[in-house]
Formats: C-alpha cells, sequence, structure tokens
C-alpha cells in the first residue's frame, strides 16, 4: 500500500487520520516511505545538507555537503560527531539526581528514588532541545544505543545509492 | 551359542519413530540446513496455497473459538474477564503451528514442556496414550510462573501420534507461601506454591480421582482452580476434534505437512518482516527495576534475602544484512532470593508477545519466530537461573521490566524508516498487583489476585500519545474489568477509581495514564492484602526525548474509624490520591495509621473491615522534547486529568489561563517566552558530557554509590566479563579498581554455589538458547 505524501506528511506532524493510520498498521510495508519521508524532514529543516537516516524529530545523521563527511547533526544545526560515533558524549547533560530535581518532573512519590534511579537529560548545545533521557542508576556508562548499518540498508535493502562519504 | 538381536519398539509417532527419534531428526535437520525441519521447499504450501490457507485459516479460527468458548466456563474473572487464557496447537515434535488470542506467551511455554516430555522418555513411562491429559506448571521447564497451569492433551490418528494441544490459564492462587497468584513473601521455589512436572492426571479423557483430591487442596481457591481446569480440558478437546474434522475433510498427508511448513513459514515471515520494517546495525538499551527487600514491610524467612538489589538487563540487538538477528544479555543480573527470576523459554518466548504488536503483527504466531532468533541469554542470569532453588511466582516484574527497553531499540528503526506509526516508547511497569487472601464475604477461605493492571497506560508512538488506562504487554487484550465483578470476587468495595495523573511520561506526546482504585475492606475476616510493584525505579524509559513514566508508592490505611465516621455523615476518602505531594484522605483519618511512602513491594499485612487499599496502575513513558508539546493538549491534559496542572509550566513550559467553566486554556505570547526561558535554563544548567563524566569517575572511584547500585554491578560484572570491559574501558578505571559482592557488606547467597535442574538424576533439561 502507498500513501501519498501529503498523508506521510501528516504521519509526521502528528496529524495522521485514522482510516489511513489503520490501514498503515494492518497492512504489509511501503517499502518507499523512507525516501518520501527524508523529502518531508529535508523541507522542514533550515540548512540543505542531505538527510542520509533520521535519529530522532531533531536528530539526524547528513551528508554535510562542505566535506562530505558524514556527521550527527541537530535540528538547530549543532554537528556533534561522526555518524558512527556517540553523539550524547559530545552533547550537553544534565543529571537529576536529587529529590527536588526529580519532583520538577513528577509528583512527590511517584518519582523515582535518586540513590537509585537518576534521570539524565542531553540537549542540543545551540538551541537547548531535549534530544534524549536516558534513566539509569548512578555510575552507568552513556548508552551508544544506535550504530547503523547504512550502506547495507540503502543498497541491499532498498536499492538505493549509498550517498558519497569522504 | 547366545543369539541376541535388536528388538525395536516402533514409536507412537506417525510413520513408526519414537517421540525422541522424531525431535532429533527434526532438530538435526534444521540445524544442519538453517531451515525448519530441513524444509528449503514449502511443497504443500507451494503447491497447493489455497488448500494450504484454508487449513491454516480453519484451525487458527479453531483454537480462537476454543477460547472464547471455553473461558465461560471458568469462575475467575482473571480468565473469563481479563482473558488470560491461550490454547495452542503442536506438532508431534512439540513445535507450535498456530495459537489462539491471549496470553501468548505459552506459545512456547507449553511446547518447553512437550520436549521435556519427550527428552526424559515419558514415551515409556507414563505412556503417552491416545485421551491421555497432561498437567504442567514447572517453572523450572520453562513455565513463567506457577500460576499459569497447562494442559496438554496430545492427538492421535488411527493410533499414531500427529500432536499435541495445550491450554494455559492464569490461576488465582498456587497454595504458595502467600495468598494470591503471584505473591512475594517467599524466596525459594518450595514456597512458591504446587509445582506440577507433566504429570498424567488423566485417561480416556477423565480426569483420575487421586489428581481431583490432592489439587483441590493444595490451593486456597479451589472452586476458581476445578473450574479453571475444565476450561482448560474443554478447550483443549474442542480443538482435538476440529484437528479430527480437518484430517477427515483434507487427508493427513496435508495436514501433516502443514504442521512442519507453517512452522518454516513463520520463521521465514520474521526474516521477511526485519528486512521490511527495520535497518541493519546494533541497537543497545538496558532495563531495571527495584528489588528493596531490606525493609520492614518485607517479611521473608531468611536473612540473606533482606537486602536490596536492582534487577539489571542490559540488551544489544544485532540486525544483520540477510535480516537474521540476534538478541544477546550479556551482562544481566544474577537471579535472586525473590519471586522475579525467569526460565530462559518464559524470557524468549514471551518476546513474542511484544513482537506480535508491532514486528509481526500476523495471525502466524508460532515457534516459527524463535527459530529465526539467536538469543543469548548467559547461565546464572535472572533469566537463565542455574539453581534449582529460585523461584518464579511474578516473573514478569522482571520480563515487562527488561522487554520495555526493546520497544526503544526497535522503535529506532521503525523511526528511522518513517514508519512511526509502529514506534513505541515502551509499555508500562504492569502494576500494581493487589493480593491477598483470608476469609471472604461468602465466609470461604479465598485469595484474591486483581487483575486491573491488565489495563496500564502504553507508551507514547512518534505522532501520539499513549493510549491510557489501556493495555498490559502480557495480553494484547487487556481489560481493567468490571468493579461490579471484581466486587464479587474481592471482600473490597470501590470508594473510587479515576485516572492516575502524572502517571504517563512527559513528551511531545505523553506515554498514556494508569488509573486507581480505592479498594475498602469490607466483610473480610482474617484478612491480608500486600503490594507488588516498581516504586524506587521507574522501568520505563522514554524515547528521543522523551521521559520515563512516573514510579510507584503505596497507601494503605489502617484504624481508619471509616464506620464512625460515616455514621457521623463526615467525609470519607473517595475518588482518587490526585496528587500524593498534597493528600487529602490522610486529613479525613486523623486517628488512622497510614502508610503512605515509596515502598511498593510488601508482603502479607493484616488488614480489617474498613481499612483501605490503593491499587495504583503505572503509566507509559513519553516520546519527544515535552516543549514541542502542542500547547492546547496540555491543557486539555489537565482538563481531563491526565496531568496535575502545576506540571503544565514546569515539564511543558505552558502557561496556563482560565477559560471558564473550571477549564483551563492557553497563554500562547506567554508560553512561547516560557518555553524560550526554559530552553536557556536547560543549557545554563547543563554541562558538555565530557565534563560530567570526569565527576561521576570521581564517584565510581571513591565507590560513592548505594549499596545496591555497586551489588548490581558487582553482579553483572561476575557473569558478564565483557560488559565489565566494556564499563571499565568507558569510565577509563585502573586496573587496581575491584568490586567485587564478596566485598561489600551485604550477603550474597547464591554468588559462589548452585545447582542446576540437570545436574538431579535421571533429568535431561532442554536447552533453547546460546548460554
Amino acid at each position: 500500500m502507498a500513501y501519498t505524501k501529503a498523508k506521510i506528511k501528516d504521519l509526521v506532524d502528528g496529524k495522521i487520520d485514522r482510516d489511513t493510520l489503520h490501514t498503515m498498521l494492518s497492512t504489509p510495508k511501503d517499502k518507499e516511505r523512507f525516501q518520501i519521508y527524508l523529502e518531508i524532514l529535508q523541507e522542514q529543516v533550515d540548512w540543505d545538507d542531505p538527510i542520509i537516516l533520521p535519529l530522532g524529530p531533531k536528530l539526524f545523521i547528513v551528508q554535510r555537503l562542505s566535506d562530505r563527511k558524514w556527521v550527527i547533526r541537530s535540528k538547530a544545526g549543532y554537528d556533534f560527531c561522526d555518524w558512527d560515533q556517540n553523539w550524547k558524549l559530545h552533547a550537553r547533560i544534565r543529571v537529576r539526581n536529587t529529590a527536588a530535581q526529580m519532583e520538577e518532573l513528577y509528583p512527590r512519590l511517584m518519582a523515582p528514588s535518586p540513590d537509585w534511579q537518576v534521570i539524565r537529560e542531553y540537549f542540543c548545545p545551540l538551541s537547548g532541545d531535549l534530544l534524549d533521557v536516558e534513566a539509569p542508576t548512578p555510575w552507568y556508562p552513556v548508552i551508544h544505543d544506535f550504530e547503523p548499518d547504512i550502506e547495507t540498508f540503502y543498497k541491499d535493502w532498498l536499492g538505493l545509492a549509498v550517498p558519497e562519504r569522504a | 551359542m547366545n543369539m541376541q538381536s535388536e528388538v525395536r519398539t516402533r514409536g507412537i509417532v506417525r510413520g513408526g519413530e519414537t517421540l525422541k527419534e522424531h525431535r532429533d531428526r527434526l532438530m538435526e535437520a534444521t540445524k544442519r540446513t538453517k531451515h525448519y525441519a530441513g524444509l528449503r521447499t514449502m511443497e504443500l504450501r507451494d503447491s497447493d496455497p489455497i488448500k494450504y490457507n484454508k487449513l491454516f485459516s480453519r484451525l487458527r479460527a479453531g483454537v480462537v473459538d476454543a477460547r472464547e468458548t471455553a473461558k465461560k466456563i471458568a469462575a475467575s474473572p482473571i480468565v473469563e474477564q481479563e482473558g488470560e487464557l491461550c490454547f495452542t496447537l503442536y506438532n508431534a515434535a512439540g513445535d507450535s503451528i498456530l495459537t489462539s488470542t491471549g496470553i501468548i506467551i505459552h506459545v512456547g511455554t507449553m511446547g518447553a514442556a512437550i520436549k521435556y516430555m519427550i527428552e526424559n522418555d515419558w514415551e515409556s513411562n507414563p505412556g503417552i496414550n491416545d485421551k491421555d491429559i497432561f498437567c504442567n506448571n514447572d517453572s523450572l521447564i520453562g513455565n513463567v510462573h506457577p500460576c499459569d497451569i497447562h494442559t496438554i492433551v496430545p492427538i492421535y490418528h488411527e493410533g499414531e501420534l500427529i500432536g499435541w494441544v495445550g491450554g494455559v490459564t492464569h490461576v488465582i492462587d498456587t497454595g504458595s507461601v502467600g495468598p494470591g497468584s503471584m505473591s512475594t513473601g517467599q524466596v525459594q521455589r518450595f514456597g512458591d506454591g504446587y509445582s506440577i512436572t507433566c504429570r498424567k492426571i488423566g485417561e480416556n479423557d477423565e480426569l483420575k480421582r487421586d489428581w481431583l483430591h490432592e489439587s483441590q487442596r493444595m490451593v486456597r481457591t479451589t472452586r476458581y482452580w476445578m473450574l479453571d481446569e475444565r476450561t482448560r480440558v474443554a478447550g483443549c478437546h474442542m480443538i482435538r476434534k476440529l484437528v479430527e474434522e480437518v484430517i477427515a475433510d483434507e487427508g493427513i498427508e496435508a495436514y501433516w505437512k502443514f504442521a512442519y511448513e507453517a512452522v518454516e513459514h513463520g520463521r521465514v515471515g520474521l526474516q521477511a518482516r526485519i528486512r521490511a520494517m527495520t535497518i541493519p546495525g546494533k541497537y543497545r538499551q538496558v532495563g531495571f527495576v527495584d528489588v528493596p527487600y531490606a525493609h520492614e514491610d518485607v517479611r521473608v524467612p531468611s536473612d540473606f534475602a533482606k537486602v536490596d538489589t536492582i534487577m539489571h538487563t542490559p540488551s544489544e540487538i544485532t540486525i544483520r544484512g540477510d535480516a537474521t538477528w540476534r538478541l544477546d544479555f550479556e551482562g544481566s543480573s544474577r537471579w535472586g532470593w525473590h519471586t522475579y527470576n525467569a526460565h530462559q523459554v518464559s524470557f524468549t518466548s514471551g518476546i513474542w508477545v511484544m513482537m506480535t504488536q508491532s514486528l509481526i503483527p500476523t495471525e502466524m504466531i508460532n515457534d516459527g519466530a524463535a527459530y529465526g532468533t539467536e538469543f543469548r541469554l548467559p547461565k546464572g542470569t535472572w533469566m537463565n537461573p542455574d539453581d534449582r532453588r529460585v523461584a518464579f511466582s511474578y516473573s514478569w516484574h522482571f520480563l515487562v521490566s527488561s522487554w520495555t527497553a526493546l520497544w526503544r531499540g526497535l522503535s529506532r528503526s521503525y523511526f528511522g524508516r518513517g514508519y512511526l506509526e509502529e514506534v513505541n516508547a515502551g509499555n508500562a511497569n504492569t502494576s500494581n498487583w493487589l493480593q491477598g487472601g483470608g476469609f471472604n464475604q461468602y465466609d470461604e477461605i479465598h485469595a484474591v489476585n486483581s487483575f486491573e493492571c491488565a489495563a496500564n497506560g502504553v507508551g507514547a508512538t512518534a505522532h501520539m500519545d499513549g493510549i491510557s488506562h489501556a493495555a498490559a504487554v502480557w495480553n494484547p487484550e487487556g481489560d481493567m474489568g468490571d468493579m461490579e465483578i471484581w466486587e464479587l470476587a474481592e471482600p473490597l468495595v470501590y470508594l473510587g477509581r479515576q485516572i492516575k495523573a502524572s502517571s504517563g511520561g512527559a513528551g511531545k506526546y505523553r506515554g498514556g495514564c494508569g488509573f486507581e482504585s480505592l479498594r475498602m475492606v469490607w466483610n473480610a475476616k482474617d484478612w491480608t492484602m500486600f503490594f507488588m510493584g516498581n516504586g524506587h525505579i521507574s522501568s520505563d524509559w522514554g524515547l528521543m526525548g522523551g521521559y520515563p513514566a512516573a514510579s510507584g508508592y503505596r497507601f494503605e490505611a489502617h484504624d481508619t474509624r471509616l464506620k464512625e465516621i460515616i455514621a457521623e455523615g463526615g467525609a470519607i476518602p473517595h475518588g482518587g490520591d490526585t496528587d500524593p505531594e498534597h493528600p487529602v484522605w490522610d486529613g479525613q483519618l486523623p486517628d488512622a495509621r497510614i502508610k503512605r511512602d515509596k515502598q511498593a513491594i510488601t508482603t502479607e499485612a493484616m488488614f480489617k473491615d474498613y481499612d483501605l487499599y490503593l491499587n495504583y496502575m503505572r503509566g507509559g513513558p513519553g516520546f519527544g522534547d515535552p516543549l514541542d508539546r502542542e500547547p492546547q493538549a496540555v491543557a486539555d491534559d489537565v482538563n481531563g486529568g491526565y496531568l496535575l496542572e502545576r506540571f503544565a509550566e514546569s515539564v511543558y513550559g505552558v502557561i496556563l489561563t482560565n477559560a471558564g467553566d473550571g477549564m483551563k486554556g492557553v497563554d500562547t505570547a506567554a508560553t512561547e517566552a516560557k518555553r524560550k526561558a526554559i530552553r536557556k535554563a536547560r543549557l545554563d544548567d547543563s554541562v558538555p558530557t565530557q565534563d560530567w563524566m570526569k565527576g561521576e569517575r570521581e564517584k565510581i572511584l571513591a565507590k560513592d554509590a548505594g549499596l545496591q547500585v555497586q551489588q548490581m554491578f558487582a553482579a553483572s560484572f561476575k557473569l558478564g566479563p565483557k560488559f565489565e570491559r566494556d564499563f571499565r574501558a568507558f569510565w577509563s578505571l585502573p586496573d587496581d579498581w575491584k568490586l567485587m559482592e564478596a566485598d561489600l557488606p551485604i550477603p550474597s547467597y547464591g554468588r559462589e554455589y548452585s545447582m542446576d535442574i540437570s545436574e538431579l538424576p535421571d533429568v535431561k533439561t532442554v536447552q533453547f538458547v546460546e548460554e
């Protein structure tokens, strides 16, 4: 089942109608979704460097036009690191590890106990956008959560040309 | 001269193989060819696809019909209201062909029991005959927890075994140390209640009298137990009859081929879905949950169990270019002295419950998916224990808290490809479990196990909020049940039932909220109750900027004087504990003994009439930055009781206005300004991650963390050498930095000494995963 770009944009914008949503959930996936999705996302950012893979609503692997390097970039335009590195190590972090900080988010008694669990917020250094939240125990290493095999994905799974990489 | 000749007994499987020969042949061919049973081609499916699909549709409809019909026999609301049952059809080797709706974790668990019978030669003793009935609930060979009772019936055709059918229900009580099906008081299997290992309990379609007499007195809730058993037997016999009819119509050859091709079809189908929906690569995530046992209200028999610990399940999903995949749980923590351990089969089989809700949402749920997946569960971990003493009664506490992380991993795939409709930030920690027992309103020995938490909040997606009070990961058809039915089943009157505000994790799309019920004990005698859920830790992280769901707490009130307050016409607690930071009920009960704290796991406490118990069902995690949430949606949340008003500003940066009729609207300009200010404050309050790491490293070097955190890491280091290497490398720790459980000032029984069930005489266990 294929969908129009307008319908996929509705999905991206959180405005998809329920009938189409049901069809999307209950029928085989539309392989061409990926390219249409990238087009929509590209139109929503202020830079021209091509998005290779979205990692979050405001986080992408992009091909930097100036040097053809693949980098991880925020929507606001901050380049964190090479595409295969852990971007969180290059972000700004705030750790909530006191009851008072937890109770800004949750009512008392419904918040985690800081000596068991902390909340780590990772921000874009340019915009202050919250890009990820980790909630591990103290001491926990920063998780490198996703290492995509983009070449296989593009070439073998989707039959697309792999963007040039410096 | 002595003449010796080999006498070969004809086996019971169609064609003359013994069950063991049959399974061995299939497994060898599977291993050799990488296709189930060596089926490189699916002859029936390819040559006569109409017949193949007809067989599938008829059998699948039949097992669903058997479930829907048989559940009406049960009296237990767990089965009849919540649908906590499932029927599965197996081929002769014990591999599932197809399954009904319901608690489909058992697609693998009953198969594990059949395989145990096969590997331990039940064929020769006690014998497997047409019209036999077997019962199993042994968690050491693959069951999830002892309250899931399996009834297993062999299916014969013209004197030869051609398959099996299994039915499972979640019973209300197993006669464990404490009442309720998932009790907390015991710390070893011997306290988990009645345990049955693939026992022959019936012949010629009739249950044996010694079984009926023994089993009914091994549990507290005899009537529910017996009607549950009739439910399972009736369903199994319906399905057996269906198979006989299908064979009469389509021929045994077609059925026989179908019974094996369907499994290969399931395996191939999984691979196709992986390629269609995911992205090759590596995904890493982690799950935690608290086990707060060093507390006076956790009364367990053994001092060595009175420790605070943390369940730890890191996972790495590898999706390869050929669309095969591997799930590795290196670094997971050791089994423990509590009731939350799990067998490898319940861990792996249960994963399909969640995968059917996104990756493989088809009707063809069978063992094919398991054959298409490589699991690595290190031996000695909580999900693959190496000791036969471990207890299992609430294995779900750890299972759901581990699997919620897998949603996040897979959702990165779906998000990357644009399949936003499949993204799910995670499930809820499916609790609280209201349990207890004593004499009920009918003056009978009773146990209660409210299944209201079959309707927790759901995690947010990437395009809409999670659904509130809607589902539980272990039963895709979750339902909170009718209050009137629960009041019939429990001597507990409802004083309120409402949405639990702020229980869903914040986000651009918020997690679904749970709900809460306030119950007053009424007409009970010698009554007890306890709590079971997460408290110090929220198991369910958010995704891509979304926050975790709220964690749990308990509220119980004793000596309330409610009888007098009601007689005097005074105000009484009702509705919900809307804002636990500013409680209302406590002031209405000035003389009561109230327990209101983070101790969300307790053991049996005494309750009497007019005492109160709050049953709080958890919410799901959120997705995306809360500052990107539509401001009016935040106002709607406050108006609808999903969000406490003060968090509109502190979490979402939304400045509310009075919109009339007590409703809230949005001050758009002030909201814009507030959000800008919050973004600035985020940057002001934060530091570069690498700077923070330097300080955190110092804490690690100084061993500055709670004992429960240190115990968790030490236990994971011992079982997961790679996890320890990665940890040491990440923090650049010197060689002389060591963290050993033996050095911690708390007991760690089981650390060095354990004895697996496979060490018992004449026992052959079946290994389903890489260890």
